[in-house]
């Protein structure tokens, strides 16, 4: 059982986190491409639609794998987690279901329209139906982070006939810790989708390749991408705040604090030793500020993860550095959308610049992935905090077909996000057509 | 008769509505596929079957994620069962929907040698399959499938393919490829159309033949005509499809393709509901022991999260075949030669 309950971790892991490569592209780039159209329209300037265009089809090839991956994670709770999908399938399924008919399928059939209609449809209706594309979108990853929110903090539920069953509907969705998660969420998907327009248009303006398109790609997107780091640092603050007061013990863990203290410090430099129970370097340390950022207050009490069964913790090592990486990561990103807004008027980019934010294109990529680590990982052993525990989630399911599929999954993936990366690359270094 | 049993009725019949609903759209999809080795001879007349699929494949395939997210909303433990009771063909056919997807999106964007032959067999297979897959699925569920009390499945892949469980999939890949020939004489001229129009009426009585046998293997195999002795009432769903089968034939006489194309539509239903319906309440039958059967009274969710669901179907269902309706108008008439120049187009 237990290598079950480890290889269908792992398959979750994999589709998961693949899924989330396209998906938050999907979710910035759409809002920018309905923000370039709208301009089309209201100014009739030309650029504009050249702009859509062009950015559209890299956000075409993206979003193709985004849909068929999120049909894997459906599959998923019922193919490897059906013990879970059993237990509280009355209140996390209809989240699901409502996602798909209120969201989803007002997205998939808006971004048709938009893809083929081009010469059939007028102008206003053209550029509406990419709103609705960057509307449902959003909204859809709405109801997915209530669900997984509900998994984080389940609210609105009462444990009857031998599962959790809805109770309270509003309260599922009004979940504090949902919808901090959802805009933390939502504001670094928009990060990571202008850094994404940054860096190609850096790329062709250090080539001097349609200097003008691209000049103007990068003038409206620096400005989105600082306001896009800054929101993403703040909301991540915020949603650290709701993690210290529902899930104290994953912030014990995301700070490697072993001891109970009041006035704890934040160590700049720190290196957990999770045998030893205890930190083998702190240095540079700020006095009270974590006690600030989990609680507003210097000298609040932290509780450590000594204050907690052992049974309860989360993998210490992987939620500690994640969070670290990732925080690391966000300090990286205003540093840099604020050198691009500096630089967004000038006539030529610095070549440096140039080459830092071409490289820059894959690290909110990286920095999502690990934010999503200190969630997931961060949320361990428990499926849903403190209300059912991962090992009696899975599916019984011998271990030899979970291999199975976890080996096609990993080589189905690794095959077409080759092919998908090749294929943005390509039409990205094209540059638009006349 | 309860509230309670009155919503999970009413959610059986959703579920069989959005199967029924999934099968009539993404199933000329499904045909469009399995034709394209056999009627795409020319470059142009491979791109107009893709395009005839175009603008709507994906939205047609969110009325599957649906069916399954309803399913695991409204019927959480037969969700649960049925996912991981048929954990290998399910996988299996979520694979071959993945590369289909791809096929669409990859094939127009680039030229290397070999590169349009790739996407074109993994575009048949990606449309064939799943037919196959679906048709294999339904049919086992339709006779049943070893479970135990605890939704163990105590039973192989190579069980699944079954002399029943192959004439399922036999029968779906046939009622998708004539769905998908009519679907291609709409949206082809020309001698593509000529060739649509020629599949159809060969198909026509091969469909006829295959229907007829897998009624007749499905008395043999499987309980469905119980509930049909029981309540004849129900009846209608099997004479629907009996009426859309014979109105395809007529209809492709006279010449009125769209028709024939919606006739074909509600023989989809038809045989779609005939099978849930004779189902009822099973939805997963348990072939080791009928107590062991998820039914839609035992597998649902609960009374609230019932209401709270059927309320939003209500609204945003009509709202969906309203805005899908429009979009099916906008992009109505053929995929032309001009159409195909769009450097949006596959």
């Amino acid at each position: 059982m237990d290598d079950v309950v480890l290889l269908s971790r792992l398959q979750f892991a994999v589709a998961v986190l693949f899924h989330f490569i396209f998906v938050p592209l999907t979710l910035g780039l759409s809002v920018l491409l309905a923000w370039m159209e709208t301009r089309y329209v209201t100014t009739g300037d030309e650029v504009y639609k050249r702009m859509a265009k062009f950015w559209g089809k890299l956000f075409l090839i993206n979003f193709t794998l985004g849909v068929v991956t999120g049909i894997t994670l459906e599959f998923q709770f019922g193919t490897n987690w059906s013990r879970y999908s059993t237990y509280v399938g009355d209140i996390f399924g209809s989240l699901l279901a409502i996602e798909a008919t209120v969201a989803f399928f007002l997205e998939s059939t808006f971004v048709a329209v938009w893809a083929f209609g081009w010469n059939r449809l007028g102008k206003k209706t053209h550029c509406f139906a990419i709103w609705m594309v960057a509307i449902a979108s959003n909204c859809s990853a709405l109801w997915i982070i209530l669900a997984n929110g509900w998994m984080q903090h389940p609210v609105g539920y009462v444990i009857r006939n031998g599962r959790a069953e809805l109770q309270d509907f509003f309260a599922v969705l009004t979940n504090p810790y949902a919808w901090g998660q959802y805009a933390h969420t939502i504001l670094s998907a928009w990060m990571l989708a202008s850094f994404f327009v940054l860096g190609i248009s850096a790329w062709h303006l250090a080539r001097k390749s349609n200097g003008d398109f691209f000049r103007r790609c990068f003038r409206m997107a620096a400005p989105f991408a600082l306001i896009c780091a800054l929101l993403t640092a703040l909301t991540g603050h915020q949603q650290g705040m709701a993690v210290a007061k529902y899930q104290p013990v994953k912030l014990s863990a995301m700070e490697a604090q072993w001891e109970t203290q009041k006035h704890v410090p934040v160590h700049l430099l720190q290196i957990p030793d999770r045998a030893n129970k205890m930190n083998s370097l702190e240095a540079l340390s700020v006095p009270g500020l974590m006690s600030w950022m989990a609680y507003g207050d210097v000298n609040a009490e932290i509780k450590g993860l000594k204050a907690f069964p052992e049974t309860d913790w989360p993998p210490v090592n992987t939620t500690f550095w994640s969070f670290r990486v990732m925080v690391a990561l966000g300090v990286i990103f205003i540093l840099l959308a604020g050198v691009a807004f500096l630089q967004r008027n000038k006539e030529e980019i610095g070549p440096g610049i140039a080459r830092a934010l071409v490289w820059a294109i894959p690290l909110p990529y990286l920095g999502l992935a690990f934010g999503w680590t200190v969630a997931e990982v961060g949320r361990q052993p428990w499926i849903v905090h403190g209300l059912m525990r991962t090992t009696d989630a899975v599916s019984p399911v011998p271990a030899g077909n979970v291999v199975l599929s976890l080996i096609a999954f990993i080589v189905v993936y690794s095959l077409l996000g080759l092919i998908d990366i090749y294929l943005l690359r390509k039409y990205a270094c094209q540059g638009p057509g006349r | 008769m309860e509230t309670y049993q009155i919503l999970q009725i009413a959610w059986f019949c959703l579920w069989g509505l959005l199967w029924a609903v999934y099968f009539l759209l993404d199933g000329f999809d499904f045909g469009l596929g399995t034709l394209l080795p056999f009627l795409g001879k020319t470059e142009e007349e491979k791109r107009v079957i893709y395009n005839a699929a175009g603008p709507y494949w994906d939205g047609n395939e969110v009325w599957l994620i649906s069916a399954g997210g309803v399913t695991f909303a409204a019927f959480p433990k037969a969700y649960a069962v049925m996912f991981s009771a048929l954990y290998a063909p399910l996988l299996i056919l979520l694979f071959t929907l993945i590369f289909r997807a791809v096929s669409y999106e990859f094939r127009s964007k680039e030229t290397l040698p070999g590169w349009t032959q790739l996407w074109d067999t993994v575009q048949f297979l990606g449309n064939f399959l799943p037919a196959l897959l679906f048709g294999v699925a339904f049919a086992n569920l339709f006779r049943g499938i070893p479970i135990d009390q605890y939704g163990i499945y105590h039973g192989s892949l190579i069980e699944l393919l079954n002399p029943y469980g192959l004439a399922g999939g036999v029968f779906f890949v046939l009622i998708f490829a004539l769905h998908g020939a009519l679907w291609l004489s709409l949206k082809s001229e020309g001698g593509l159309h000529t060739k649509a129009v020629a599949a159809a009426i060969g198909l026509w009585p091969i469909v006829l033949i295959v229907t007829l046998a897998f009624l007749g293997l499905t008395a043999y195999y499987t309980n469905l005509y119980a509930n049909y002795l029981k309540y004849p009432l129900l009846g209608v769903a099997p004479l629907l499809a009996v009426v859309g089968l014979l109105g395809v034939r007529c209809c492709l006489t006279s010449g009125k393709l769209l028709l024939a194309w919606a006739s074909s539509g509600l023989f989809i239903i038809g045989v779609t509901f005939f099978g849930v319906l004779g189902m009822f309440p099973g939805m997963i039958i348990s072939s080791m022991n009928p107590a062991w059967t998820v039914t839609a009274f035992n597998g649902s969710s609960s009374q609230l999260t019932l209401t709270i669901m059927l309320g939003v179907a209500l609204v945003f269902v009509p709202i969906v075949i309203c805005y899908q309706f429009w979009m099916y108008r906008t992009f109505a008439g053929p995929v032309t030669h001009e159409h195909l120049k769009d450097e949006h187009s596959y």
